[in-house]
């Protein structure tokens, strides 16, 4: 039986996330005046021997990313900037931080600013969180006040203001160039890749992008050394993990977990099992954006290095459980249709793309086995080719649940 | 709320301009951006009238057309959907009498379908206005609905 390691959620439910005085007394903001005692240079140091891999969805090496984001032009402005916009279908994690232990994030924030030498920062977070975003602008007035926010703080002499920016409902802001562009004020039609946030980001200075549960394991790794956080987790994949599961299982939820659990571990133990009792029939990792497991999965070690191994991602941390008696073509649908509503139409690939796939899958039911086999082939293909052509990520994304379906599930599909 | 009012919360920043397009569209009874808000949202950040359609057109939050007061926003993304939100979108329409996108003509409700709400782990799952439902089914919804009515006839 395995149990939850909660180092970021550790506050959750225990103090009140209203109160900056409960952050404090739980230890909150030590962290922080740990990383201002020291130098910049001594804070990404840390982060980059930490291993820590961004939580948005990449695993991007973080500390990778500080470096970048501090050596460009010395002396020039830089912005950090959190990815609060949370859209893949399935992921409800970074809410739960920023709802329940939002001067976590808060802090992580401002030693993230401090170690590449940035004044100002923003989260950028999705429209419809009415309750992060009240949460979160109560803490920083809080943290404002006390003088972990403003100009000389803590009377290091350092100065970073943060400020909370909406989105509008757009699955594409999340990716995080797309992102700077609508943060400008823009419609959020993305920008080609490189120049990378580090280089050339909001405003055209470079900006720090990283998500909200990246961004909250910072307060720790300078709190208690880089050694402590590799005591979590794997090589591959240090720290622990907020798995978001729902679906067909009992007790849908956040579980913070060491990273490399076991995913059978993970939804029996934890998320209280299927629904019906019986064995699941697939899980699907990392979100739309993401990738389909068979139950001869179950006993994937769910970090980077194990993943991939087996060809499945781990994305943001959404695991989306399917019972045994789904089916799998109404579900498919379902992500195709998410895709093509999400297509910002930019480039012709996705945009007649995503729309042609989703249009066969609605051939489907009314297909004959064989049929169906070969719809199925005729889209990963199409996918495919989307893939090498389209212009940003998202054109890119239909492809990783559509092959794994085929690789796992076409007979079921075809029979179902 | 008078208008002026709301860009005195503002900087001019354009970082501001989605922030101020969401405080327009709230300040008004139908819940939508009308060219006079859009032309004052122009002029407030310095871009032109063209810029700020094109960014009020292309967020899915944002409407150009009056809505009802209250905007169901029913989530229909997959785990949603495998959760049976289909249906549920179904059943609003017709206990409603309108289709996805559409306003009843008392003007109370305008009923969406939205992508992810990041509120999966009560799929299926929808918002009205800032609140959100979870655990749906078809006699929650309309214990919803009645909720909703009673508000408003107490407001008349
Ligand atoms: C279509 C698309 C949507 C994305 N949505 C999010 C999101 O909602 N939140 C997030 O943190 N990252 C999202 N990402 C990933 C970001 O582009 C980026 O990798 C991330 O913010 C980097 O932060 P990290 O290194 O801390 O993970 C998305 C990427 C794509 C292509
Ligand atoms: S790949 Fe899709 S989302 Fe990305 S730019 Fe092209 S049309 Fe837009
Ligand atoms: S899929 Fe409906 S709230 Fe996430």
């Amino acid at each position: 039986m395995i149990r939850e390691k909660r180092i970021i959620l550790r506050n959750s439910g225990v103090i009140d996330p209203g109160s900056i005085a409960e952050y404090i007394n739980a230890g909150g903001y030590k962290g922080l005046s740990m990383a201002l005692a020291g130098t910049p240079g001594k804070v990404v140091e840390e982060v980059v021997a930490s291993g820590l891999r961004g939580r948005g969805g990449a695993g991007f090496p973080t500390g990778t990313k500080k470096q970048a984001a501090a050596g460009k032009d010395a002396g020039t402005i830089r912005y950090v900037v959190c990815n609060a916009d949370e859209g893949e279908p399935g992921t409800f994690k970074d809410k739960a931080i920023m709802e329940t232990n939002p001067h976590l994030l808060i802090e992580g924030m401002i030693i993230a600013a401090y170690g590449i030498d940035s004044e100002r920062g923003y989260i950028y977070i999705r429209g419809e969180y009415y309750d992060s975003i009240n949460r979160l602008q109560n803490a920083i007035s809080q943290a404002y006040d006390r003088g972990y926010l403003g100009t000389d703080i803590l009377g290091s002499g350092f100065s970073f203001d943060l400020e909370i920016k909406p989105g509008a409902g757009s699955y594409l802001c999340g990716e995080e160039l797309t992102m700077l562009e609508s943060l400008e004020g823009k419609r959020g039609y993305p920008r080609i890749k490189p120049p990378f946030p580090a280089e050339k980001g909001l405003w055209g200075k470079p900006t720090l992008v990283n998500n909200v549960e990246t961004l909250a394991n910072l307060p720790g790794i300078i709190e208690h050394g880089s050694a402590w956080f590799r005591s979590s987790g794997t090589e591959s994949t240090p720290g622990t993990k907020i798995f978001s599961v729902c679906g067909d299982v009992r007790n849908p939820g956040c579980y913070e977990v060491d990273a490399g659990v076991i995913l059978d571990d993970l939804i029996n133990d934890l998320a209280g099992g299927t629904r019906n009792g019986k064995p699941w029939k697939a899980v699907l990792l990392g979100g739309a954006a993401g990738t389909f497991v068979p139950y001869s999965c179950n006993d994937l070690s769910l970090c980077y290095e194990r993943l991939k191994e087996r060809c499945a991602t781990l994305g943001s941390g959404a695991v989306i459980v399917v019972g045994s008696g789904r089916k799998l073509i109404p579900l498919m649908q379902s992500i195709l249709r998410f895709f093509r509503h999400e297509s910002c139409g930019k480039c012709v690939p996705c945009r007649i793309g995503t729309t042609y796939i989703h249009e066969r899958s609605l051939e489907m039911p009314g297909a004959g086995h064989d049929p169906r086999i070969s719809i199925l082939e005729e889209m990963v293909n199409h996918a495919r080719q989307m893939a090498t052509s389209s212009l940003c990520p998202l054109g890119q994304s239909p492809i990783l649940p559509l092959e794994t379906l085929q690789r796992h599930f076409s007979e079921s599909i075809a029979t179902e | 709320m008078d208008q002026q009012e709301i860009f005195t919360r503002f900087s001019p920043d354009r970082t501001n301009l989605l922030a101020i397009l969401h405080a327009l569209q709230d300040n008004h009874p139908q819940n939508y951006l009308t060219e006079e808000s859009l032309r004052a949202a122009a002029s407030y950040s310095g871009v032109n009238l063209s810029w700020v359609y094109g960014v009020a057109g292309y967020y899915s939050m944002f409407s150009l057309e009056p809505r009802g007061r209250y905007i169901i926003r029913v989530c229909n993304s997959p785990v949603c959907n495998m959760m049976g939100s289909a249906g549920l979108i179904e059943a609003l329409g017709s206990v409603l009498g309108i289709g996805a996108g559409e306003t009843t003509p008392d003007g109370l409700f305008t009923l969406e379908e939205a992508e992810c709400l990041g509120i999966c782990d009560v799929a299926p799952a929808m918002m009205v206005n800032r609140r959100v439902y979870g655990n749906l089914t078809r006699k929650s919804l309309e214990s919803v609905l009645k909720e909703f009515r009673m508000m408003q006839n107490e407001r008349k």
